[in-house]
């Protein structure tokens, strides 16, 4: 397959030493062996161990954020780089070796025939590969919920952080974006802008090194933080 | 109801006109912005005022129906505490979108830095003025 729309993938890295190389290493791979017209931009939100001086030797973009942001304002950081250097599609992919690259085909092809304005992967679509924790995928089915009862879509997977956004999506999240948390959030935002929305089943992997940003104790935060973030966006955008 | 003790109205115009000092020295030595010294001076005058005219908070009671004057102090000052907590948590989310702007700008400056010096580096050692490949 040949694409020749260019793609910036966005890596988000917070402390991911020793995912980062395997990550972005992967993403050459596929880079090279498709003939994709595609860059790596790994984005480093103040990290606290050397993920910066191992970024710096790989093969790929780097930002350097100066202040910690967390993982929204990392993505939107990326994302306006997307939408100022003019990509056509960005794609996030989790710097923790979560999202295998090989998926990364699937995941643009709806974008590539104009199917779909945003493409999610998946990891309930077809049930394969890493599917979390029992109580994660509860969270999960209550924000399925969620945008099923907002905005009238079925997201199966609204937590995932694998994603494809195409040029009018990324001028969308070039101006909002959610700061914490921001994966359901967003599907929320954009279902109200009236986006195609795709899901695409892929496989994903349990984390490849370092910790997820949500223990037991946040994840309740999370619940709450999540739940306020999604209904205030609906109030906001609704009246537009 | 009685006017307040002679000695509570010193103390209290003592305290209110210190306060209104030491506000009026944070303003000076540019440790607090004009814009919020507004409230704070407000509040002192206010202070000042009651600590001079010692019939006004059992006044102000009767008018309103208060039986107990002290609460309507409690009162009032809840809410202006109040308010005013509300008004910097807006004030700090401002400033927390600020923050991350210019993150976002200095993160992108940083990068184009970076390239140029790089780039710099290459024309000089190639000694060429063909521009590297991207």
């Amino acid at each position: 397959m040949k694409v020749a729309l260019s793609i910036l993938v966005v890596v988000p890295c917070f402390n991911e030493e020793e995912a980062i190389t395997g990550v972005v290493s992967e993403l050459n791979v596929v880079r090279d062996q498709h003939k994709l017209n595609l860059d790596v931009l790994a984005v480093n939100d103040c990290s606290t161990d050397g993920t910066l001086a191992v970024i710096r030797t790989l093969d790929c973009l780097y930002l350097d954020l100066p202040v910690n942001l967390g993982i929204g304002g990392a993505m939107q950081a990326g994302y306006r780089y997307a939408f100022r250097h003019g990509y056509a599609i960005a794609i996030q992919v989790d710097g923790d070796g979560q999202h295998p690259a090989n998926e990364l085909l699937k995941l643009i092809q709806p974008v590539l025939e104009d199917r779909a304005d945003v493409v999610i992967g998946s990891r309930f679509l077809e049930r394969v590969g890493f599917q979390s924790s029992v109580t994660r995928r509860l969270g999960i089915r209550y924000f399925r919920w969620l945008n099923q009862l907002l905005i009238r879509k079925t997201i199966h997977d609204s937590t995932s952080g694998f994603r494809a956004f195409n040029r009018r999506t990324i001028e969308l999240v070039n101006r909002y974006y959610p700061d914490e948390y921001p994966e359901p959030e967003a599907i929320v935002q954009f279902g109200l802008n009236k986006l195609r929305i795709a899901e695409v089943p892929v496989v994903m992997r349990e984390r490849q090194g370092g910790k997820s940003s949500i223990t037991f104790i946040r994840s309740l935060y999370y619940m709450f933080k999540v739940t306020m973030g999604t209904l205030f966006v609906y109030i906001r955008l609704r009246k537009q | 109801m009685e006017s307040l003790p002679i000695t509570i109205q010193v103390l209290s115009l003592l305290g209110a006109i210190s306060f209104m000092v030491f506000i009026a020295r944070l303003i000076v030595k540019g440790k607090l912005r004009e814009e919020y010294s507004f409230i704070w001076i407000a509040c002192t005058i206010v202070l000042i005022i009651f600590s001079v005219w010692r019939t006004g908070l059992t006044q102000i009671s009767l008018l309103l129906g208060v039986y107990y004057p002290p609460s309507l102090i409690f009162l009032l000052g809840l809410f202006a505490v109040i308010g005013f907590l509300v008004h910097l948590s807006v004030v700090i989310s401002k400033l927390q979108q600020s923050i991350k702007d210019l993150t976002h700008e200095v993160a992108f400056l940083k990068k184009e830095m970076a390239e140029k010096k790089r780039h710099d580096g290459l024309v000089l050692s190639e000694d060429t003025e063909q521009t590297p490949a991207h």
